[in-house]
């Protein structure tokens, strides 16, 4: 597969990373992001907490490129040299999509990956290639189905699969808030766990599942307006910032699991 | 039978049966992202602009005022576009705003345009003369390439845009160039449809076939062809009941959504 070559088993990842500097977006006369410093290497489930309203989902969307931003985005490549921007993969929130349309799986495939219009015939090489993605997350049995017949984590899986066509060298995660229980939450962060290994894939994914993170996330970072808190799972939340922002009983709960 | 007679006799039946079989796709291909993107109100109001728009036309006093209906509607398209895409009042109320106030306009200045407001909002398809068939020609072959080069763009778009926008679409240029081919096909065919009845046959097949279909293909297969056969069917029994050719397509069209509506649960 496309691996980035990176040398990131020492631990320091100058070659292969991500770099987002001085981010500040304003949207009218709300300031809904400042100075917002990232640097993410390759390989990492970086996982972004935060309260409602802090900004986490603006953040990926100025990444994208679609809100304007100030601030730089860089992307340095595994042989140092400077790639200016990234190629981005983005899984949006499944509660954002319009379900209702006839369109298949394959559908969705084809109008993101081909030049020929999906209401016309598809190549049969289309079809394999689509497959083949598909394979990656488990959900090739899903292709001819309609997208609002797919269950929450299958489109979730659809749309992760979708998001690695072609490969990115950067992938924004935004998790849905309900509509996908638990085991099928539990087996998207597998595959995302999975992906992050197998393909040295720089991952940011926006979370509200606090569980989780602990379980999966390589880095934590907590998002209100600006970055309170960046480092590993176990640090930052035992940081009491971010007890302030999620409550007591979360800190309990935490140090619960930590006797076990 | 006696319909094929008429066929045979009259001049201005076989241009209607011809304007159906061509203007029918039209509606179904672009029926179909109409309905997916819930632009139905949007297409009225683009019917109310076009409206405006040829009024404004004959007002100028220009040799064609379907040239200046056409640029009218166009950039009426794109300003509601361009407020829709920036304004945060909720995109009914923009496009209301819009609608009433453009056709408010145009019935006010009608009278001075000496145009005939009872013919644009009832349409008469048996008024079709052979030009105006190469025009509606010309209209299907652009709507023909543009679904070509474009449609995987807009169905995305459709889908999510921060998926297309990641994707490097430039999602207000796709939103753009669909909404000016509705102006533009629906400013073309407004004088022999009918300002009331126009929507209903953009978004009824379209509608119709969602209903069925399982993936886009099927979606355009049915739309089309439910609008091919509404069209000539509603010709056809207009002609023997007497009664407005456009109103009785209409007619047939609805009767399909419901038995497809019917039909639903077995298909998905």
């Amino acid at each position: 597969m496309n691996r980035h070559e990176c040398e990131c088993q020492n631990g320091c990842c100058g070659l292969c990373c991500t770099k987002i500097e001085n981010f500040g977006v304003t949207l009218g006369r709300n300031q809904i992001l400042k100075d917002v410093n990232l640097h993410i290497h390759c390989g990492e489930l970086t996982a972004l907490i935060g309260p409602n309203g802090a900004g986490k989902s603006t953040l990926l969307k100025a990444i994208l490129g679609e809100v304007s931003h100030t601030g730089e985005l860089k992307f340095m490549d595994a042989k140092g040299s400077r790639n200016g921007k990234p190629i981005v993969g983005y899984v949006p929130q499944s509660l954002n999509m319009d379900l209702s349309s006839p369109a298949s799986v394959f559908d969705l495939f084809i109008a993101s990956g081909s030049v020929m219009p999906a209401w016309l015939f598809a190549t049969k090489g289309m079809r394999k290639r689509v497959v083949e993605s598909l394979e990656r997350v488990n959900a090739s049995h899903l292709i001819d189905r309609r997208l609002g017949a797919l269950s929450g984590g299958e489109l979730q899986r659809v749309l992760l699969a979708l998001s690695l066509d072609p490969m990115p060298q950067l992938l924004l995660l935004d998790e849905p808030v309900s509509g996908i229980d638990q085991n099928g939450m539990e087996l998207f962060y597998n595959t995302v766990s999975e992906l992050r290994e197998n393909l040295d894939l720089t991952i940011i994914l926006v979370s509200h599942d606090l569980d989780l993170v602990l379980k999966y996330a390589d880095r934590v970072i907590l998002l209100n307006k600006t970055v309170l808190c960046n480092g590993a799972p176990k640090e930052v939340f035992r940081d009491e910032k971010l007890v302030r922002t999620f409550g007591m009983s979360w800190y309990k709960s935490l140090e619960q699991g930590g006797e076990d | 039978m006696e319909f094929m007679a008429g066929l045979a006799q009259y001049n201005f039946l076989k241009n209607a049966l011809i304007a159906v079989l061509i203007i029918s796709p039209i509606f179904g291909i672009l029926g179909t992202m109409i309905v997916n993107n819930r632009m139905a109100f949007f297409s009225d109001a683009l019917g109310h602009g076009a409206f405006t728009g040829i009024v404004i036309g004959s007002l100028l006093g220009l040799m064609e005022p379907l040239w200046a209906a056409v640029a009218f509607s166009i950039v009426f398209s794109i300003l509601i576009t361009a407020i829709k895409n920036r304004s945060k009042a909720s995109t009914d109320t923009v496009i209301g705003v819009f609608s009433s106030t453009t056709i408010a306009l145009g019935v006010v200045l009608a009278p001075l345009g000496r145009v005939n407001v009872r013919n644009l909002m009832f349409g008469d398809l048996l008024s079709i003369t052979l030009s105006d068939i190469i025009i509606l020609m010309a209209v299907l072959v652009a709507v023909l390439v543009i679904w070509t080069v474009m449609f995987n763009k807009m169905l995305l778009v459709s889908i999510n845009q921060s998926l297309a926008g990641s994707r490097g679409i430039n999602t207000l240029l796709v939103d753009m160039v669909f909404t000016s081919a509705i102006a533009v096909i629906v400013t073309v065919s407004i004088q022999w449809v009918g300002l009331l009845i126009i929507n209903s046959l953009l978004v009824l097949p379209a509608a119709a076939s969602r209903n069925i279909a399982s993936n886009i293909r099927q979606y355009h297969l049915i739309s089309i062809l439910l609008a091919l056969v509404s069209g000539i069917t509603g010709l056809v029994l207009s002609f023997y009941w007497d009664c407005a050719t456009g109103a009785t397509v209409v007619l047939v069209c609805a009767l399909f959504y419901f038995i497809t509506l019917g039909l639903r649960r077995r298909f998905t």
